[in-house]
């Protein structure tokens, strides 16, 4: 009898296109590395190394979000403007007497809810997550500015100067919290029952509803936790600069999609990369900073930017 | 012996149309049976009913001797019914394994901290695979890798290794080959040797001939009528179906 017992080694073939372009983002992140190093001597000095891994962390966190919405071949658009206006709700309750703890919670719930509403939304009025996700950008932009009357409002906190500033020894707090939230995403979606059906409902939305998944409970969890996350990723923002800024955030959200794409994650759902997602990150928050530092035109940045997911759009094409 | 499924005089209206009006069949335990008949003879509505995604208007429905009203196909599943749909449900970006206990995972933990146990759900996987001489390079493979034949049987073998007793498939050799096909006949003759209960619907006479103990013809949305297959012919089926030279339902 022939048996399914023989396991496939995993190999490692150099010459298979698909293991280039499964890990674009790692080899990318390592190139662009190697690129600034010999460029700029300053580049792999501790401050820096530091410094980019700390601006980096915010868009890590965003992009994990956005790669629960991509997961279950969804988008979240709202993440733009989700972002500023939790960091208002910070500074909302900050000013108005509330403690730091409870302004926090109340900015990574403002958040959460407008996550809620984008998967009810999509799920119970079936409404492409596209459009839906775009309307929210739009309402939460004006809502976050109405709640401001457009003014950014400095958020003076010990607590939270210390958590961008300071670290365990020379581990910053904020890599932390990246490290966290990764290794949480990645537990969820690779060893949990829920996260299979995330993976299984962004693969093949029918075949999920027809194994009794609940697919639009998953969709909406999915949504939520792309609130969550943008919520957290609030809270570092604001540590981050001292401010409650409610101007919109439009290049974190375009660069979150990129990450994801990047990691080698699929548009069209069911097939998610963590570590993919987080090199995707990394690699775009390092080509920033390594522009500012051999002082290239900013007007440049975006280019490399949108070149760099080009390149790895044509290098998905090789996938599996 | 009752028989495992009896439908007796099933209606089922859209609207103006009459998809069913009084069918009536059996299943035998641990028979192939076959159901067949023209494009909108009331196959698929039929099949609809058994399993609780539709209810029917009238008639009454006893599995295992018991009358049962489906509300929705989990109930049906729950009961041992399951069924192989003509897209498979399986999500190519997923492995064997995971397809196999899509939904059903095995999961290991304390209270509400519960993470998959993929070693115990790859090796039963393995097994349930290799007891029915289904043939995949390794569990481990993403289904996006498997021919046509491997997703048929993988798809049937997720159907059976949940204890079910009864298990249709629709259409299972549809869009496969020669040889692949042959493998598939051979994985439903094992489920009958299993004793598992088979409703087979195909378009494929030779097949129904080959595999099926029984053939009930569907015409117009209700049973033409019945024949134990090794004492009919192809011949005799093609006029039930099609209503030429009808003979009386047995």
């Amino acid at each position: 009898m022939t048996t399914a017992t023989v396991a496939a080694p995993r190999r490692l073939d150099l010459r298979d296109p698909t293991f280039w372009s499964n890990n674009a983002a790692l080899f990318g992140l390592i190139a662009v590395i190697i690129v600034f190093a010999i460029l700029s001597p300053s580049f792999l000095t501790g401050g820096n190394i530091s410094n980019m891994l700390v601006s980096a962390t915010i868009l890590v966190v965003l992009s994990i979000g956005q790669q629960f919405a991509i997961v279950v071949a969804g988008i979240d658009l709202s993440i733009g403007s989700n972002l500023p206006w939790a960091a208002a709700l910070l500074g909302f309750g900050v000013t108005h007497g509330w403690n730091l703890p409870l302004s926090i919670i109340l900015a990574i719930v403002g958040g959460t809810a407008v996550g809620v509403i984008n998967g009810l939304i999509v799920t119970k009025l079936r409404i492409n997550d596209f459009i839906v996700t775009l309307g929210m950008f739009g309402v939460m932009n004006g809502l976050g500015l109405l709640l401001t009357d457009a003014n950014s409002v400095p958020v003076n906190s010990g607590f939270l100067q210390g958590l961008a500033l300071n670290g365990l020894g020379p581990i910053q707090y904020f890599w932390l919290v990246a490290l966290a939230v990764a290794v949480v995403a990645f537990v969820v979606l690779f060893k949990t029952k829920f996260g299979t059906h995330l993976l299984a409902t962004g693969g093949n939305r029918d075949a999920a509803r027809s194994m009794g998944i609940k697919v639009d409970r998953v969709r909406i969890a999915a949504y939520s936790i792309s609130g969550l996350l943008v919520g957290i990723a609030a809270v570092l923002l604001v540590a981050h600069t001292g401010t409650a800024d409610p101007s919109l955030q439009t290049s974190q959200l375009l660069s979150s999609i990129a990450a994801v794409v990047l990691g080698g994650s699929s548009l069209f759902g069911g097939r998610a990369s963590i570590v993919g997602t987080v090199a995707g990150a990394l690699l775009l928050s390092v080509l920033i900073t390594g522009f500012t530092l051999l002082n290239i035109s900013q007007y440049y940045q975006p280019i490399a930017v949108g070149l760099v997911v080009l390149m790895s759009a044509v290098l998905s094409r090789f996938q599996r | 012996m009752t028989p495992l499924l009896a439908v007796d005089a099933i209606d089922k209206n859209f609207g103006a149309v009459r998809a069913l009006s009084g069918a009536s069949l059996t299943l035998a335990r641990g028979e192939i049976t076959a159901l067949v008949g023209d494009n909108g003879a009331g196959k698929s509505t039929l099949v609809r009913c058994i399993t609780g995604v539709q209810r029917p208007d009238g008639g009454s429905i006893r599995f295992d001797g018991e009358e049962v009203h489906f509300h929705a196909p989990e109930e049906a599943r729950a009961l041992g019914i399951e069924t192989v749909y003509q897209d498979l449900a399986l999500v190519e970006d997923l492995t064997v394994w995971q397809n196999l206990f899509l939904n059903r995972e095995i999961t290991r933990g304390i209270g509400p901290v519960r993470l998959l146990d993929k070693r115990a759900m790859i090796s039963s996987a393995e097994q349930t695979l290799s007891r029915l001489a289904v043939n995949v390079p390794s569990v481990r493979s993403t289904v996006r890798r498997m021919s046509g034949g491997q997703r048929q049987s993988i798809a049937i073998s997720r159907a059976i290794s949940w204890g079910s007793t009864l298990v249709i498939m629709d259409e299972p050799t549809a869009a496969l080959g020669v040889r692949e096909t042959r493998a598939v006949e051979d994985l439903i003759r094992r489920l009958r040797d299993e004793g598992i209960t088979v409703l087979l619907i195909s378009h494929d006479f030779d097949q129904v001939m080959r595999l099926s103990d029984q053939v009930w013809v569907l015409r117009q949305g209700t049973v033409a009528g019945g024949r134990r297959t090794k004492d009919t012919t192809g011949e005799a089926i093609v006029a039930m179906i099609t209503g030429v030279d009808a003979e009386k339902p047995t």
